[in-house]
């Protein structure tokens, strides 16, 4: 028992289910997420993954007609309760989504814009956040030059990695990335992945991907969704090389999804 | 074969529609220019109208016009973006919603001449605001506020929903995500909106006749306090426009060039609004290149 002590849980969520409308998305998910680890969640198109990663940072609210029943706890706190403050919780859980979203500004006020709205005004403070976060993405050596360029004018790697700095310079606890490499080229993608490799010394990642490689290659757990049900949840080594279930087996196979 | 020619005549009279439709715009501003733009000299512009001698000119229908345009666009700007934010960002879809969105339509096809009778009976008569150049800009505001309300709304929706999700994903809160990404983004398309109603209201008679007034004082343009009856800046005195000065020389007017005065106030009324047109087309695309351009 003492070594499972060691490894912190960032999230856990028990018997959560989640309707839009009338449509159940997610079925009874018992899950843990743990600190400073990769989490992927794979699973086939529709199977709720992404639902499930919007429930941690509350931003499938932003989703109408939702209904929501069981827990989720983040560091401890039930989200769903009413007094919790949500825009403190996205300012701790990052995102990044599956296409850049820039904002339509200059590179350097993407990324200063969150410690901006934080109450960062001290210029210095600001480039120093802006250099650090542009670090941290790999992206500073490519706009170290030309920071007050429009960021839409940057390639489609170069925007998700700023999306990835801009959630950075809020010094974030944990950061959920939707699909984050299915619209970039494979050289782009392996960058991203990369990225993910070293920032989990500092965060705790969970990523969405339908990319059974991509999945083995950065996480340290999996989750494998079907129908709005988590199947099984292992380490990923384990769950790849011998899967429980037989959904899983037949899904991380190829035979369907 | 057969799906050939149809398709030909389709083409063939939906282009002569379109081009009916030039056809009349041209012809209709060619007219009016053509009548009109030989009277407008500098004299003309410069000059105040006379009501029984030849050589009248337009100088004070021409600064009533600006006045009640700007003090209406302070009257009409805020709510409008205001209740634009409110119906694209803060409404729930429900009755309520339902309801207001049916009270901006209704406003914005209420005839004008109604909306001048009512701000008669309300504002000239019940407040006892009189003839005034308030009254005509709070009539207006009826008016085009539905149109800043819509414009507003569609500009914020016409924003992708990545943005938003960007903002609330970094934990900003909905107003801030409203100032400082939505409305910069929407800012083109507001700007260009409001740029066209003025456009609008610039042009408008019949919401003024009963409420602004027929007449003005021999303004002096050398006395600025908003309080002298004859100031250019009194809101309280009354204010005849362009569009109306053209509507009363035609019809109540002595003086013997009275056809000259109206053609070339016509020609000059179609000019500004021409003007506000293509500047608003102009300015929305050169802002968007500009926004996304460098800052």
């Amino acid at each position: 028992m003492q070594t499972l002590v060691d490894v912190k849980e960032v999230y856990s969520t028990e018997g959560l289910s989640l309707w839009y409308d009338k449509k159940q998305a997610l079925k009874d998910v018992n899950v843990s997420i743990f600190e400073k680890q990769v989490t992927a969640i794979i699973g086939p198109s529709g199977c709720g993954k992404s639902t499930f990663l919007k429930t941690l940072n509350r931003m499938v609210e932003l989703e109408p007609k939702i209904t929501i029943k069981g827990r989720i706890s983040y560091r401890g706190n039930n989200l769903y309760d009413k007094h919790y403050p949500v825009e403190q919780l996205r300012h701790r859980v990052g995102m990044v989504f599956q296409k850049a979203n820039p904002f339509p500004k200059s590179i350097y006020n993407n990324i200063a814009f969150g410690p901006r709205l934080r109450g960062i005004k001290n210029k210095q403070l600001l480039n120093e956040i802006v250099e650090r976060s542009l670090k941290q993405a790999a992206l500073w050596d490519e706009v170290r030059d030309k920071l007050n360029q429009d960021a839409n004018r940057l390639s489609g790697g170069q925007q998700q990695r700023l999306c990835l700095a801009r959630c950075l310079a809020v010094d974030p606890d944990v950061i959920l990335m939707d699909e984050p490499t299915s619209a970039l080229d494979p050289i782009a993608t392996a960058k991203v992945e990369e990225l993910v490799h070293q920032l989990k010394q500092q965060y705790s990642i969970i990523i969405v991907t339908h990319n059974m490689e991509q999945a083995k290659r950065v996480s340290d757990q999996t989750a494998f969704f079907l129908n709005g049900e988590l199947i099984e949840q292992r380490k990923t080594s384990e769950l790849f090389a011998k899967p429980f279930h037989k959904e899983t087996a037949d899904y991380i196979s190829g035979r369907f999804g | 074969m057969k799906s050939q020619i149809t398709n030909r005549m389709a083409t063939v009279l939906i282009s002569v529609c379109a081009g009916l439709m030039a056809l009349i715009m041209i012809a209709l501003v060619g007219y009016i220019f053509y009548q009109g733009l030989g009277h407008v000299t500098w004299h003309f512009l410069t000059t105040v109208a006379s009501t029984f001698q030849v050589g009248g000119g337009i100088k004070d229908q021409l600064w009533n016009s600006f006045y009640l345009l700007i003090v209406t666009m302070i009257f009409t700007t805020p709510l409008g973006i205001a209740g634009g934010i409110y119906l694209s960002e803060y409404a729930k879809p429900n009755r309520v919603t339902g309801f207001i969105r049916s009270c901006v339509e209704v406003l914005a096809s209420l005839p004008s001449i109604v909306v001048g009778l009512f701000g008669m009976l309300v504002f000239v008569n019940t407040f006892h605001w009189g003839y005034s150049i308030l009254s005509g800009a709070v009539a207006l505001t009826i008016f085009n506020l539905p149109v800043i309300v819509r414009v507003t709304e569609d500009a914020l929706r016409s924003v992708p929903v990545a943005l938003k999700e960007a903002s609330f994903g970094l934990g900003v809160g909905q107003w801030y995500t409203i100032k400082n990404v939505l409305l910069p983004a929407a800012f083109p398309g507001i700007l260009t909106g409001i740029i066209l109603s003025a456009g609008r209201v610039f042009g408008e008679s019949a919401a003024l006749l009963f409420t602004a007034g027929l007449t003005s004082p021999d303004l002096d343009f050398k006395n600025w306090s908003p309080f002298a009856f004859d100031s250019p800046l009194n809101p309280l005195r009354s204010a005849e426009t362009l569009s109306v000065h053209i509507y009363s020389v035609n019809t109540v007017a002595i003086v013997k060039d009275a056809p000259q005065v109206a053609a070339a106030s016509a020609a000059v009324l179609a000019l500004f609004v021409l003007i506000f047109n293509l500047s608003a087309r102009g300015l929305g695309a050169w802002i968007q290149k500009r926004m996304s351009g460098k800052s």
